[in-house]
């Protein structure tokens, strides 16, 4: 009888070129993604070495940081001359290794981790990197993503492999259904609060349970792509007949037998009876209200109807210095509620939270409302795509009625490497995945939260829990 | 890849946990497309303030760590994005060590590729650490990477522990990518073998 293994194990071993030692495998990647401004590095090594790229076929270079997000035709109406650098740069590396594109003007154009899943380059039981962290979203289909800096970007674009550290499995349990109101964001941001910022670190988490098999997939998306801020560095959901329905039919799925095939494939990437977890962790989701972080770390965070807490309370001394740093930065006070935080902005974007679910339902909680005065709103679609489809679904019309700005697809304020930021001291409602100092903007107060949440607290100007309004 | 030599230099405390990437270097100097240019980027945000001035009450301004070649940190050390301008950038600002209690895993593969020595410790052997070398006249540690070895202030020794590929990477300063090339046919032989997973 073989060894009962997990999904994370199958993929690894299914990928293994070759064993370095105990702890480290050559890993063959089967896809790797760039973008315009973790790469120029990468390349310029292999060009000073005078190497070429192993499969040139099996990368895909998006431009989605440092663009605007206004509309324009053309790099000339770019007034960062750095950024259109880095652009240019990025297409003529593309052309001279024969790489596929999606510049800023092609249609399927959009954040990396957006655009990937939405064209089937990512399917189940895969490998694939990109010199971003949020690479982990792939693990929602069953795929191993991870991130890379970029001397591993170069080493995969010379040689089609990484030298790999395998990770310890971990599984986390949500336990009972998913209460009405409460979210893929919120589950992710739990998760993050209850193991902390580096409770993942060195495993792949698996997620598992009854409320996963509930979310549609890009919910699992949404889980995936955070769980990196919990340190995890690879984040998966077996694949089941959502995912395969999700995957097929787009542009680089296998089509007809070839998806007969796979299918049969993909149904053997589950983590088998008895399989053997390195940690655990089980999460009552009856306990999981709407969360929303206070501090600027993602694991400083709270339920909606919870309250600011005190530093002074916290034990490990680096720990409650952090607090005491952070609430200092957010101008808040420990002890005051939650909901009682006022908002300046709203952002509703990044490659957490802007695939057309999400944009469906915050338009859920802005249909004939409109946002509160004197709060900032804009929306940025994750993908050309993405804006399409809201569009021409009315969502679009929804936004701008309500007040918020409809903008084109990337990064954007998410981290605000574009002319999109949050000015120094004011507070923003944003769908995005960190909370960081200075992130969205230097000085900028960033609190993390569903596109429900960033609706809510758009139309009400504080934080409000989602549920109240739900109930109008 | 420079080779990693025995350090004795000054050491800077900087104790907080998951200080992330976006603090190491901050997104306004991840604009180039060389890997120049960033020493000045480091920790920038948090150590000047608004108006550029340098701020007393960070460690790395302060006459006592002005040279360090160290530095102390906390947990989690390097979360958050993948940029590897934050390692180029402590390498340019002259930090070749950093001793953590643990690091993010992206930002760990980025220090071994560019020969900057990440060592981790237990939680209160870094503490201690941070003691001694606020507490000293003369903040300096001698880091050992032959013999795994730290020399504290006080001359204590303290031995650390590294997986001894990395140690070896570190020490002969390898170029990653002509090391696995030389296994090019075993990465061949694997192509020839798999299943093209866009290709049932
Ligand atoms: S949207 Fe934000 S987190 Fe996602 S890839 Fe862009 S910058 Fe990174």
């Amino acid at each position: 009888m073989t060894t009962p293994q997990t999904l994370y194990e199958k993929i690894v071993a299914a990928h293994t070129v070759e064993q370095l030692d105990e702890e480290t495998v050559l890993l063959y990647v089967d896809f790797h993604i760039m973008n315009e401004y973790t790469s120029p590095q990468a390349f310029a090594g292999l060009h000073s070495a005078d190497r070429p790229v192993w499969r040139p076929e099996t990368h895909l270079a998006v431009v989605d940081h440092v663009n605007p997000t206004r509309s324009i035709k053309s790099l000339d109406e770019m007034d960062d001359a750095d950024a259109r650098l880095q652009i240019e740069n990025l297409g003529r590396n593309c052309q001279r290794h024969d790489i596929e594109i999606f510049d800023l003007f092609d249609t399927r154009q959009g954040i990396e981790h957006v655009v990937v899943p939405e064209n089937g380059y990512a399917l189940p039981g895969m490998v694939i990197a990109c010199g971003d962290s949020h690479t982990t979203t792939y693990g929602a289909l069953g795929a191993l993503g991870f991130g890379i800096g970029t001397s591993e970007i170069e080493h995969i674009l010379a040689t089609q492999t990484l030298v790999y550290q395998v990770l310890k499995p971990m599984r986390v349990r949500f336990e009972g259904a998913l209460p009405d109101g409460v979210t893929g964001k919120d589950m992710v941001m739990a998760f993050i609060a209850e193991a902390g910022v580096s409770g993942a670190v060195g495993y792949a988490v698996e997620f598992q349970g009854e409320a996963i098999s509930a979310l549609d997939v890009e919910a699992r998306m949404t889980i995936c792509n955070m769980a990196v801020e919990g340190g995890a560095r690879a984040a998966m959901i077996a694949p089941d007949e959502k995912t395969f329905s999700y995957v097929s039919g787009r542009p680089r799925s296998p089509q007809g037998e070839g998806l007969d095939a796979a299918k049969a494939h993909w149904k053997t990437l589950q983590s088998d009876p008895g399989a053997n977890w390195a940690k655990e962790i089980v999460i009552d989701m009856t306990r999981i209200a709407p969360q929303v972080t206070w501090g600027t770390s993602p694991d400083q965070c709270s339920p909606v109807n919870g309250q600011v807490p005190d530093p002074a309370a916290i034990d490990v001394a680096s720990d409650r210095a952090a607090a005491e740093r952070a609430l200092e930065y957010m101008g808040l006070t420990p002890g005051m509620k939650i909901s009682d935080i006022h908002i300046d902005r709203v952002f509703i974007g990044s490659c957490t939270n802007s695939r057309i679910e999400d944009l469906r339902a915050a338009a859920r909680i802005l249909e004939g409302k409109r946002v509160a005065d004197g709060v900032v709103a804009i929306a940025v679609p994750g993908s050309q795509a993405v804006k399409r489809e809201a569009e021409a679904e009315g969502i679009a019309d929804i936004f701008r009625d309500a007040g918020f700005e409809w903008r084109g697809s990337g990064c954007s304020m998410c981290l605000a490497m574009n002319d999109d930021f949050v000015p120094a001291g004011e507070r923003c409602a944003s769908s995005t995945n960190r909370n960081f100092e200075g992130r969205q903007g230097r000085g900028a107060r960033t609190h993390l939260m569903s596109p429900e949440m960033v609706a809510a607290a758009a139309v009400t100007g504080r934080v409000t829990d989602v549920r109240n309004l739900q109930k109008d | 890849m420079k080779k990693f030599e025995t350090l004795a230099a000054t050491a800077a405390p900087l104790f907080l946990p998951n200080v992330d990437t976006d603090v190491i270097m901050p997104k306004q100097f991840l604009k180039r497309i060389d890997r120049e240019g960033l020493a000045e980027g480091v920790f920038h945000d948090v150590r000047r303030t608004d108006d550029g001035m340098l701020r007393e009450d960070f460690p790395l301004n302060q006459a006592r760590y002005q040279e360090a070649k160290i530095l102390v940190a906390g947990r989690n050390f390097g979360c958050g994005s993948s940029r590897e301008h934050a390692v180029w950038g402590l390498l340019q600002a002259g930090i070749d060590v950093v001793i953590a209690p643990s690091f993010a895993g992206i930002f760990f593969g980025n220090c071994e590729k560019n020969g900057l020595l990440a060592i981790t410790l237990p939680e209160e052997q870094v503490s201690r650490i941070v003691d001694l070398v606020e507490g000293s006249e003369r903040p300096e540690l001698k880091v050992d990477l032959e013999n795994c070895q730290i020399t504290l202030p006080n001359d204590d020794v303290i031995d650390f522990e590294i997986q001894e590929a990395r140690r070896r990477n570190l020490l002969e300063g390898r170029d990653h990518v002509e090391t696995t090339l030389a296994k090019a046919d075993a990465i061949r032989a694997f192509e020839a073998t798999r299943q093209d997973p866009r290709n049932w």
